[in-house]
């Protein structure tokens, strides 16, 4: 697998009425790779995917996918692409069947083939005795297995996956992933994915958090928690108050926090610290703890906010009151 | 794996691309076609919704025409070709509320983001939903074998062989406003609002319901604007060549034919000039290729129309 880049992002910007929801954005999207967009909801991670699918005009900035422009080609920017959106796209009253039968018309795959790729994504995501049923009569999870078949049935080169788990159960958020996982191993294809549940963005290669517009810091899930200065290790011995002494004297500059019970301190790689440090810890140890810092440590450490504080949360609540009553109107 | 995905993309995009806006104009129409005959309630209830306003309607109002003094006027007859019209007037215009429908559950989107030409979207929701409104009024027009009707001969026949041509171009027409329309509308509610608000006057002022004879003047301009008058016209000048409706001032009403050939021209002449109103009711009031090239100037416009809205829009 070559080390190209499928997608190249240069200060895209994109100003609606009175907000700015993109705000200079770059970066790129290695051949092959799994790469996430984390952020908190209203960061942009749509407006960008839709900028990247080419539904959104840019205001300014380039962007291209597969080596095409997202102003310029956009057809064959399309023909490159495959897309999950987060709300479905599915018509319900056809079958499962008859929306893939759609796809492969409109995205033109070749008659030969059409019968066999069908069949091959729809086992792929486990769905081929259903094959033959109205999708209304699928479920939320379901249908989101169905969609992401039928963004692979053209043989994309990137497949965009805008919230693929939102609104799902965990069990089936567990599923899709095992799918999307899956898939990665069968087919040689990159996957550009947003969602805000950091769980889900640690099955990534590397990711961009994005916050207001503005990407605030992009790399591997390992390496942006490295980066908030370590793991937390918590550690109880015979006596605390020595073992505080003797830690101070042998690690200095690392901050020790003595709680009632027990010691507390960060220390880098803490996996590799651990085996050593009972060795030769001349205290006895009762027992030692390491907590890996999360995504969310990273996101709190950078912005002062959790990615799914009330704000967020509160904001997002709102934005559905709101297009209920587009809805409705 | 890695083989197919090759012979998919570079080799094939020689593919030319009058044959994939086909293919997507095809697979568009399909989709809606089987909506459309999966719906049973709809299927049933656009069929029978004419035929309420023919015989709940028109043998009302035919019966109001003998309280004020109408006489013998067939006006269930006249009707009937009305109602083909607007049956297929207005199925076709709302068959374009599938655009909306597309657009709120997210199906749009999807068709939208395709390699496929906006055109040939617009054209296969056009197609789509003109084939649909073309059905139902041939399905009306099979009661024209009826005996109360014209009865089943060959002429009926012959008679339903030219209306549909007719038909099918009143509904791209027809259709084409509604793809317009509703390119430009985001809710769904608000189409029927604004689509009755241009619908119901063409269709009052296309002659379907009543004969555009003796109307105040200003009213006789507006008919004569509207682009549906002359399709209606067309429709009906078709369907009742030969075929006496019986006129309420026809003085020679219930002759037979022999004795009104016995009758010198001259004392007909002088009859029909005696009568209050003189006028004689005329099925079809403009020249064929006038109504011919009105309807199909109408239907190349409303299509360009049609296409360019769709397209416009992100």
């Amino acid at each position: 697998m070559d080390n190209s880049s499928i997608v190249e992002v240069e200060e895209l910007v994109k100003k609606f009425e009175n907000t700015t929801a993109v705000d200079g954005v770059s970066f790129e999207v290695k051949r092959g790779e799994t790469f996430g967009f984390l952020g908190p909801n209203g960061a942009g991670k749509t407006t960008t995917i839709n900028m990247l699918c080419t539904l959104l005009k840019p205001t300014s900035g380039r962007a291209s996918v597969n080596g095409y422009d997202v102003s310029a080609r956009k057809n064959e920017v399309r023909e490159s692409i495959g897309l999950v959106f987060q709300d479905p796209s599915l018509d319900d009253r056809l079958t499962a069947l008859e929306n893939l039968e759609f796809h492969t018309y409109i995205y033109h795959v070749p008659k030969d083939i059409r019968g066999r790729r069908i069949s091959e994504v729809l086992n792929m995501v486990g769905l081929s005795n259903r094959a033959d049923d109205m999708v209304n009569t699928y479920s939320g999870g379901m249908k989101r297995r169905l969609e992401i078949a039928r963004g692979l049935l053209h043989y994309p080169k990137v497949l965009f996956l805008d919230e693929p788990t939102i609104g799902l159960d965990p069990q089936t958020r567990n599923y899709i992933w095992d799918y999307i996982t899956d898939l990665k191993k069968r087919e040689e294809i990159t996957i550009f994915l947003t969602t805000h549940y950091m769980e889900e963005a640690e099955h990534c290669d590397r990711i961009a958090i994005i916050d207001d517009g503005k990407i605030i810091t992009l790399d591997t899930p390992e390496e942006l928690k490295n980066g908030v200065g370590g793991d937390v290790i918590r550690l109880k011995t015979e006596d605390d108050g020595k073992a505080y002494e003797i830690l101070q004297g042998e690690y200095p500059g690392i901050e020790i926090i003595r709680e009632p019970e027990c010691l507390c301190f960060k220390k880098e790689k803490g996996e590799d610290f651990i085996p050593n440090f009972i060795r030769n810890f001349p205290v006895r140890i009762n027992s030692i703890a390491l907590r890996r810092p999360t995504l969310d440590d990273v996101f709190l450490n950078l912005t002062g906010r959790e990615i799914r504080d009330e704000g967020a949360d509160s904001l997002s609540g709102l934005r559905q009151m709101r297009d209920l009553g587009k809805r409705k109107k | 794996m890695e083989d197919t995905a090759v012979a998919v993309h570079p080799e094939k995009k020689q593919m030319n691309n009058l044959k994939r806006g086909l293919t997507a104009i095809y697979v568009i129409w399909l989709r809606e076609f089987k909506r459309f005959w999966r719906d049973a309630p709809r299927r049933i209830g656009s069929f029978v919704q004419p035929l309420v306003y023919l015989f709940l309607l028109g043998t009302g109002l035919q019966a109001a025409f003998k309280v004020f003094g109408g006489g013998q006027t067939d006006y269930v007859t006249f009707m009937f070709p009305g109602i083909v019209a607007m049956t297929v007037l207005f199925t076709s215009v709302f068959s374009a509320i599938s655009i909306l429908w597309d657009r709120e559950f997210g199906f749009l989107k999807e068709v939208l983001v395709s390699p496929v030409p906006r055109s040939s979207v617009a054209l296969g929701k056009i197609v789509g939903g003109a084939t649909t409104a073309f059905l139902q009024g041939l399905v009306l027009l099979a009661l024209a074998f009826l005996p109360n009707f014209f009865g089943f001969s060959l002429s009926t026949f012959g008679k339903c062989l030219a209306l549909m041509p007719v038909i099918l171009l009143l509904s791209l027409g027809m259709t084409s406003l509604g793809v317009a329309i509703a390119a430009n509308m985001k809710s769904f509610e608000g189409f029927p609002i604004v689509m009755n608000f241009i619908l119901l006057p063409l269709f009052f002022l296309s002659g379907a319901m009543f004969p555009l004879q003796g109307l105040p003047k200003w009213m006789d301009v507006l008919t004569k604007l509207n682009p549906l008058t002359y399709g209606v016209d067309l429709i009906r000048g078709i369907a009742l060549k030969g075929v006496d409706i019986g006129g309420m001032m026809n003085p020679l009403q219930g002759l037979s034919r022999d004795v009104v050939s016995k009758i010198p021209p001259e004392v007909i002449t002088a009859l029909k000039n005696s009568m209050p109103v003189s006028s004689e009711f005329k099925a079809q009031a403009f020249p064929v290729w006038l109504d011919v090239l009105v309807l199909l100037g109408f239907s190349t416009v409303m299509l360009a129309i049609a296409i360019w809205q769709f397209s416009r829009q992100e």
